[in-house]
């Protein structure tokens, strides 16, 4: 058992050259605690719980489960954002969970993020200039005139009027401040960059400008994206490789192409039939997978496969062994018993 | 003689910056028993279109200024406030968006409920509750008996909108409204939901307007679908003949702009330029047309009314000069939208507009740039 899931792991987690990112199972759990003076630690949300994948140089890789599947904190965790609780992640060949403080300040230069909520992420007393023109003093890349034009050259690039720097972000809509966001991510000029559902707080037009835009800077600067989100249409869109996550697992890991035509794992197949499809006469018949049920909660997941408790292939062996991580195919991984 | 009517619209908002437009003359009309859906991006108008018929706009600062809304042979803006109220969550009830914030988290799960039956169906306590039963079980909430004491925030999000669900269906309502049901929820557990709605509105010929920014949700879920743009219907048809044939570019704009599972990949997704008019100084003539790709000069102009387009079912209406066979109008009739992704020209044009707008309020309230470096980069 233990010798399969070193072979599974050195698979998925393979050190070929073309690696930027390889992370081995990696374990985030939070502590939950009890008593007042006494702190005792009485369980764990284990929100990441053993995962392994690489990241290709210039790739875009897509990591999409529903809420809570712990894929935000797997960006997170990547960051060192927070402090992995168990694995390995290697940037570059460099092991970042070993890292002290200012070696990893330096590491960031490379690793940036895009978050979420662009209502949220930036500092509403900050002008544009001082939030994109921040990270480039953090850094020590730049001060001063050079810096300005710096700051005016990045909101060139993400597609905003230079002259925007003396404005505070309440004064944009959620698009703009969005590219806002992707210009503080870019100022460092890092190699690697976590999208944590960079879309998904934007109205249906504006997705495509932001989607666009990602797109046209990978191409510019040799980006690499792990692409955070649960939109699986959107995801298929954006990305060469894509990973499904579930209750802190990896489920499914696959091409796009291949994970979107010939999904392996039940729960991928699910989510696929669950997106809406804009057109009445597929709508009418197509049929659907309906899952029964919610997400089991991560402070006590299902024995087994964790997926167990709402497939509907599920037989007595699922709730007793968890399956390993296998790849059926080249290039293609599922953890489930009853594959296909 | 239809269940519900709306008659020109028109919600305003009186704010310290002007009078913002949120609704300005919206009409449409639903039979009993039908679905209809109502599609726009945020700030478009459709959940002010809907808590105009519940009468729940806040005044002030919000008004409706004009138009009149019947149900059942009565205009509710007529109605006076105890009368309103007999109708809302008896005749006619809503199911917000966020289930987190609109169940109250002080009151059990059952107090919630039976609210309504005791109020509007005059049941005592006992009957209320075991009525509520009933319909918890109805929306598939499992061990529902053992559930009724349970507060709100031992709810998982799927399931508070099935208590939503089971508390809009409580009065059997001719009509629910549901704002952006699903929007809050993970996609499996909106499959779940939306399949409970479409076998509810079955069952009971319930009448559903569905509020969504989701073209996905409104093809499975609806009979016919009004498309919204800056307060106003742009296009309205049969839920097929939209899909298969949209002929005003807004709406083909939104279904350019979402990339879709079941077809082929593209290369690039073709996103709608520029960000929806501010709705306090709507431009003159056609709301979409500092947008629009396919823009003529008569669209700047003077604004198009919403009349049935011609290649098309009668019941299909656009409000777009290009889809009009009037004097100067006409141009889209013919059109294949799908080929025929507009004038590049044009786009180009669009995109300098929005670039010299910024620039503008930037000079209305100049910043500290330093001028040597502006010439520098030739602005």
């Amino acid at each position: 058992m233990a010798v399969a899931y070193e072979k599974t792991r050195s698979t998925a987690a393979a050190g070929s050259g073309k690696n930027i990112l390889e992370v081995g199972g990696l374990t985030m759990h939070f502590p939950l605690t009890q008593g007042i003076i006494f702190q005792r630690q009485v369980g764990a949300v284990r929100a990441v719980d053993g995962i392994d994948f690489f990241v290709e140089k210039g790739e875009t890789l897509g990591l999409v489960g529903e809420s809570g599947c712990g894929k935000s904190t797997t960006g997170r965790a990547i960051l060192q954002l927070y402090k992995p609780t168990s694995g390995s992640v290697k940037f570059q060949g460099t092991e970042l969970t070993t890292l002290g403080g200012e070696q990893m300040r330096r590491m960031r230069r490379q690793m940036q993020m895009i978050f979420q909520d662009p209502y949220a992420s930036l500092n509403p007393r900050m002008t544009v200039g001082n939030i994109i023109g921040e990270p480039l003093e953090v850094h020590h890349l730049a001060a001063g005139r050079e810096k300005t034009e710096r700051v005016q050259e990045l909101l060139k690039v993400v597609g905003l009027n230079p002259y925007f720097t003396n404005r505070y972000p309440h004064e944009f809509s959620g698009g703009q401040r969005q590219r806002i966001g992707v210009a503080r991510a870019l100022a460092v000029e890092p190699q690697f960059i976590v999208a944590d559902e960079p879309i998904s707080a934007l109205d249906v037009s504006i997705q495509a400008q932001i989607i666009n835009l990602l797109e046209e800077l990978q191409q510019k600067f040799q980006l690499t994206y792990l692409f955070i989100a649960h939109d699986l249409s959107v995801v298929r869109h954006i990305s060469d490789r894509v990973a499904v996550m579930y209750l802190g697992k990896i489920v499914e890991l696959a091409d796009r192409v291949e994970l979107y035509e010939r999904p392996l794992h039940p729960y991928t197949q699910a989510l696929l039939s669950a997106v809406p499809i804009p057109d009445p006469q597929v709508e009418l018949k197509r049929k659907r997978i309906i899952l029964t049920g919610d997400v089991p909660s991560p402070v006590n997941p299902p024995t087994g496969c964790r997926f167990h408790t709402r497939c509907w292939k599920a037989q007595q062996i699922c709730s007793e062994v968890d399956p390993e991580f296998i790849e059926h195919s080249p290039r293609h991984w599922a953890a489930c018993h009853f594959p296909g | 003689m239809s269940l519900l009517e709306v008659k020109d619209l028109k919600t305003q908002f009186f704010t310290r910056d002007g009078v913002v437009r949120a609704v300005d003359g919206v009409s449409f009309q639903l039979d009993a028993g039908e679905t209809l859906g109502i599609v726009g991006e945020s700030g478009c108008g459709k959940s002010v279109t809907a808590l105009s018929l519940m009468r729940l706009i806040p005044q002030p600062p919000g008004k409706i200024t004009e138009g009149s809304i019947m149900f059942d042979g009565q205009d509710v803006l007529k109605m006076d406030d105890d009368d309103v109220r007999g109708i809302r969550g008896n005749n006619i009830a809503m199911i917000f968006q966020d289930p987190m914030t609109s169940l109250n988290p002080v009151l059990t799960i059952s107090r919630q409920i039976s609210e309504a039956l005791e109020l509007h169906l005059k049941m005592d306590r006992s009957e209320a509750r075991r009525r509520t039963v009933e319909l918890l079980e109805l929306v598939g909430i499992p061990s529902a008996k053992k559930r009724l004491d349970d507060y709100p925030h031992q709810f998982s999000g799927g399931m508070r909108q099935r208590v939503m669900i089971a508390m809009a269906l409580s009065c059997n309502p001719k009509l629910i409204l549901a704002d952006e049901p699903t929007t809050a929820l993970d996609v499996t557990i909106q499959a779940q939901v939306l399949q409970i709605l479409k076998d509810l509105a079955r069952e009971f010929r319930t009448a559903f307007i569905l509020i969504t920014h989701d073209l996905g949700i409104v093809a499975g879920m609806t009979q016919r679908v009004h498309v919204m743009y800056a307060g106003r219907i742009v296009e309205k048809a049969d839920t097929g003949e939209l899909y298969a044939n949209p002929k005003m570019p807004y709406t083909w704009g939104l279904l350019r702009s979402i990339p879709r599972l079941d077809e082929v990949r593209k290369e690039k997704l073709v996103p709608i330029e520029g960000l929806p008019p501010d709705l306090i100084s709507p431009p003159p003539g056609c709301k979409f047309e500092p947008r629009c790709q396919y823009r003529k000069e008569i669209c700047h102009e003077r604004e198009p009314d919403l009349i049935p387009v011609p290649n098309a079912k009668p019941d299909h209406e656009a409000r777009c000069w290009g889809t009009q066979r009037v004097p100067g109008g006409g141009w889209l009739v013919d059109l294949d939208w799908q080929s025929e992704i507009g004038d590049m020209a044009v786009l180009e044009q669009i995109k300098a507009e929005v670039a010299q707008v910024a620039a503008e309020a930037e000079r209305a309230t100049p910043g500290d740039l330093p001028p040597d470096v502006s010439q520098k980069e030739g602005i």
